[in-house]
């Protein structure tokens, strides 16, 4: 895959097997590429659930095509039964929040990037990184077996509320409820090893000039992740193992009668759950902040804000976690706090877009697929972070919660912004990654097309939501009030089929120009970042030798650039004096 | 790599096929009555009958209110009632699960019939309430109802399950692998359907008709101890010697409470 | 093919509905600044040969005014939304003189109890029925929360009423119902296979036709 010149950092290693250069690597790079290809294969796995609960929506009662492949425990004649329905509504969020979505984000462009964009060699714990990966991998495999057990998958939502969660007898889910446990505490594991590495290295790894205001803002969102991450993912472990507990050592945590709380479980959940959402959209606002800086010619405007906007996110995300609770039973002075807590996050939120679309507003706009996404991002993000705020007025809550309302929210803000998002990353740097373009043209014909069939789906929901549909339930028909909705349920799943089968343009993209793409030049996207000093793809070690950086890196368009409309952080301008190193950490490179 | 995801993935579908389970699902015949077949025994074994009543007044069975389930309620002409007791001419009583407890020569196994006994649910109601099988006996669960019913087996011998059918004319065919007396049956949905099954090694066992009776057939000649079950009643135990192929009373009664 | 909001029928829609609507106009301002925006800039600064970007690296005060706007709004409705929250699901905002109603969840049934003639919840002449809730109109009515096994949740659209049930709790929600009429309450928390078939009733009545109604449940009726 990669022709690698001799350079001195490649004789540091004696050459290595195809299995410690390519699966059992501790180079970040192909770290980042493994979490790539695992994290796709889940979000398959998750459209493929989506669409099943699409079928059973819209046509409900009616045999699922191909049907007739799944077990007794799951189909009767084709139909979806209820307790397979329950099972498709919590593995697919599952799937998709934990095994798609943030390991695309944070396993693949926290590893990916962070090293290139800082000017160093690779992370800070190389081998501690391989493990990340390889524990990301085993608590999905875990995951997934949970399918093909007795009694089937997990099936109390992806938020896993007790005491439905702690109890097989009630829940009908044996043997794969305790392996949920299991896979979420090997993923914690997983995420932290990964979040030290991220943390050390920003800190203690950049390259001399690389002061925290000139790194780009993908590194800063990935930064703060991982700081969520180490401290959220912990909690979540430890309310795993404390369900795990309750069903096999006979402990009582969650159960009444014993004197457990069951919203015990809620706040445990939701404190970590709230950091998890900021998790899943940070690090896609940081690079959607890198690319659309670049699709615009522009410098982003106000970057000290959008740090502080970052910043300010992350912060107050530890103190909303209870508007997932308003309608729990807490005592309700505590849904008053919660709400002031939850429509203050909107603000900083509120001020990235604007930034966003400053950076936009009198630029040289290039609409390349990277480019279009990010914008899609913008316009997406804003829909959802706007539905928030019906929500965290807690009396409009009320009608609300849990209803396809919050359904239409959540999907707003996780595929119209983080999927968006990564549809914009993975061309942007898959030249870096591998050396070749993906094709433009079926680039853009997939982010149209997914586009509009995106707002079919989703857009619906809000209103189906506000009719008081609520959340999982396996067929709305039998009830009067929702009789009338039904058409729109079925337009939902005719867009939401056509959505998925779109999305196999993105995979054949992907997997066709690895070999087939244009082959990349050095800075295709004529980009300011220090990966783009580097050969595509880049090689293992990165630089022979710990380059300089000069700049900011949103230096678009700046006069010194001359004739050419951007000025990369690693150009030496004659008018710049090399910057002073850092004293060398005791015992580093 | 391309063919690598697609093998994976394939690997997924190939591991679903394998773990399909027990059998096919078909269409249920329509069924105006239950059938419970007539266990596989020897015309030449003797049998024991009797008439099982209680003494007392049987407590008032609940009114059932199925006013939240039309398609349900539209099934019935008076007011539906509960089956705890169902008596009847002279306090006979009903559903007694009547079995061989004592007895049988050990190490001698018996085939389970080929024909499975069907559980329908109809007007949300189990139809038989109180029946019996054998090990490995195919029971069919069928639903005869517009509208969801699940049937949660509560068993301690046994393995217990719970299962949906949300439509009619779904069917499922499960079997118990081991002697339990009883095992409970319910409905989730609706809290007044309960239905009793009796598991047992042998075909020796019976359920008591409207007249309070029932006759178990075919048993070799020895001495038995058969045991009566009823769901608010308890328990009763009797003796009987069979010495040929001679027909043996032996008459139940239960205290009502 | 509903597009709204159910019809109001609980003192709670108004309030609630309102607050929808002020929501809904602020977003939509926001949502049409943003969209509008973002295709005015798509289309005017598209790249064009000859042209260049505006190098700048911002300006305090776009940002001031696009914090400050935003915060303020935000307060603002967290402050008109407190009041209208305190007013619904405060335990000192229950009306002194409401109708006490027990609703028992179970899977997959809502067991109703009622303080039969002596319209006291809690004593021997209480009735049980399943999955109707018979109230009055225009009188406040506090439903006594519990539930058997896992946590479900009482859902009446048109009331706009929503409270989770949670074993081991007991919560009282309450509203008062503005129309007669028949009503139905769904399950509004994940509970088990048939969490979609906890379909119930509310049944609401003019002052004599409940007397009547209680008076034959007493009897022993159904119906």
């Amino acid at each position: 895959m990669t022709t690698v010149a001799h350079t001195p950092t490649e004789a540091h290693h004696a050459p290595m097997s195809f299995w410690r250069k390519y699966i059992f690597s501790t180079d970040h790079k192909i770290i980042g590429i493994q979490f790539l290809f695992v994290s796709l294969f889940f979000l398959l796995v998750g459209g493929l659930l989506a669409m099943q609960i699409r079928w059973q929506l819209g046509f409900p009662g009616k045999p699922l095509p191909g049907g007739g492949i799944l077990p007794e425990s799951m189909v009767s004649g084709g139909v979806i039964l209820p307790e397979y329905y329950i099972q498709l509504v919590t593995m697919h969020g599952t799937f998709m929040v934990f095994f798609a979505i943030m390991p695309l984000l944070v396993g693949v462009y926290a590893n990916f990037l962070i090293p290139l964009k800082i000017g160093t060699h690779d992370m800070a714990f190389p081998r501690i990184n391989m493990w990340s990966f390889w524990l990301a991998l085993l608590a999905g495999l875990i995951m997934l077996a949970g399918f093909f057990v007795p009694d089937g998958a997990p099936r109390a939502g992806w938020t896993m509320y007790a005491p439905l969660s702690a109890r097989p007898d009630l829940s009908g889910a044996t043997i794969s409820q305790k392996l949920w446990s299991i896979s979420i505490v090997v993923l914690g594991l997983s995420s932290v090893m990964g979040s030290v590495n991220y943390i050390t290295t920003i800190i203690n790894h950049r390259a001399p000039g690389m002061h925290w205001f000139r790194m780009p803002l993908s590194v800063w969102a990935l930064f703060i992740t991982a700081i969520l991450a180490v401290l959220a993912l912990p909690v979540l472990q430890g309310a795993a193992i404390m369900l795990l507990f309750d069903q096999t050592i006979g402990t009582h945590f969650f159960d009444p009668g014993a004197g457990g709380q069951p919203l015990l479980w809620q706040h445990l959940f939701w404190f970590f759950g709230h950091p998890e959402v900021y998790i899943l959209i940070l690090p896609a606002m940081g690079m959607v902040s890198d690319i659309i800086a670049n699709g615009s010619r522009k410098p982003i405007f106000g970057y000290h804000s959008m740090v502080f906007a970052i910043i300010g996110i992350a912060f107050l995300g530890w103190i909303v976690w209870g508007h997932h609770m308003f309608m729990s039973g807490m005592n309700p002075t505590l849904g008053s706090t919660f709400m002031v807590s939850t429509l203050l996050i909107a603000v900083p939120s509120a001020i990235k877009v604007f930034n966003w679309m400053g950076t936009m507003w009198r630029g040289n706009l290039r609409f390349h697929v990277p480019m279009l996404n990010a914008i899609g991002f913008v316009s997406m993000f804003t829909i959802g972070g706007l539905s928030g705020i019906f929500m965290a007025a807690t009396p409009v809550d009320i009608p609300l919660h849990d209803t396809q309302f919050i359904v239409a929210h959540l999907h707003y803000v996780l595929f119209g912004g983080s999927l968006f998002a990564l549809f914009a990353a993975i061309p942007y740097w898959y030249p870096k990654m591998f050396g070749r373009m993906m094709s433009e043209r079926i680039g853009k014909l997939h982010f149209f097309l997914t586009f509009i069939f995106y707002n079919m789906t989703f857009f619906p929901m809000h209103i189906i939501g506000m009719g008081g549909q609520m959340r999982r339930i396996y067929d709305p028909t039998i009830y009067d009030f929702l009789k009338p909705q039904q058409p729109l349920n079925v337009f939902i799943s005719y867009s939401a089929f056509a959505l998925f089968a779109v999305q196999f343009l993105f995979l054949f993209n992907f997997l066709w120009s690895l070999k087939r793409g244009k082959k990349a030049p050095q800075n295709p996207w004529e980009d300011n970042g220090m990966e783009w000093s580097l050969p595509n793809p880049a090689p293992h070690g990165n630089w022979d030798k710990t380059p300089n950086v000069y700049r900011g890196p949103y230096e678009f368009s700046a006069p010194e650039a001359g004739d050419k409309d951007y000025l990369p952080q690693y150009l030496k301008l004659p008018t710049d004096r090399d910057p002073v190193p850092a004293p060398l950490p005791a015992g580093g490179h | 790599m391309k063919g690598r995801i697609f093998s994976v993935v394939g690997g997924m579908f190939l591991l679903t096929v394998c773990s399909k389970g027990d059998g096919t699902v078909q269409a249920a015949p329509p069924a105006a009555q239950p059938v419970v077949p007539t266990a596989d025994v020897s015309a030449a074994g003797g049998t024991i009958t009797g008439k099982i009543k209680f003494t007392g007044t049987a407590p008032r069975n609940p009114a059932i209110d199925m006013s939240e389930e039309a398609a349900c309620k539209a099934k019935y002409t008076t007011t539906p009632t509960e089956e705890n007791v169902v008596a009847g001419p002279a306090n006979a009583l009903s559903n007694v699960f009547v079995y061989v407890s004592a007895g049988v020569p050990a190490g001698q196994t018996f085939t389970a019939p080929a024909t499975a006994v069907v559980l329908d649910q109809s007007g949300c109601r189990y139809h038989p309430h109180v029946f019996g099988v054998m090990v490995g006996q195919n029971i069919e669960i069928k639903n005869s109802d517009p509208l969801l019913h699940n049937i949660k087996a509560i068993a301690k011998k046994n393995r217990p399950f719970n299962v949906s059918q949300p439509n009619a004319n779904m069917t499922k065919t499960v079997t118990f692998a081991a002697p339990e007396v009883m095992v409970n049956l319910e409905c989730n949905v609706h809290g007044w359907m309960h239905a009793y099954v009796g598991v047992r090694p042998d075909p020796f066992f019976a359920v008591s008709g409207p007249d309070g009776s029932f006759s178990i057939k075919g048993l070799p000649p020895g001495t038995y101890t058969i045991e009566a079950w009823h769901e608010k009643f308890g328990t009763q135990t009797a003796t009987v010697t069979i010495a040929g192929t001679e027909t043996k009373t032996a008459n139940i009664t239960f205290a009502a409470h | 093919m509903r597009w709204w909001l159910p019809d109001a029928g609980s003192t709670f829609a108004g309030p609630i509905d309102a607050l929808f609507l002020a929501i809904l106009i602020i977003t939509g301002i926001a949502l049409v600044v943003v969209e509008v925006g973002l295709v005015t800039f798509v289309i005017k600064y598209r790249a064009r040969p000859g042209r260049k970007a505006f190098y700048t690296h911002g300006s305090t005060r776009a940002e001031v005014i696009w914090t400050a706007i935003p915060a303020v709004t935000m307060v603002a409705l967290g402050l008109i939304s407190n009041h209208y929250w305190v007013l619904i699901k405060d335990k000192k905002s229950i009306p002194p003189n409401a109708y006490h109603v027990g609703v028992h969840g179970k899977q997959f049934e809502w067991q109703v109890t009622y303080p039969g003639p002596d319209g006291k919840l809690g004593t021997s002449d209480d009735f049980t029925v399943r999955n109707q809730l018979h109230v009055t109109v225009n009188e406040p009515v506090a439903v006594e929360l519990s539930s058997e096994d896992v946590i479900h949740s009482l859902f009446v659209p048109e009331f706009r009423l929503k409270q989770d049930a949670v074993p081991g709790m007991h919560i009282i929600a309450w509203f008062q119902a503005t129309k007669t009429g028949e009503f139905e309450i769904g399950c509004a928390e994940l509970c088990g296979m048939g969490h979609y078939k906890m379909r119930a009733r509310v049944f609401v009545h003019t002052p004599d036709d409940y007397k009547a109604w209680v008076a034959q449940q007493a009897a022993g009726g159904s119906e």
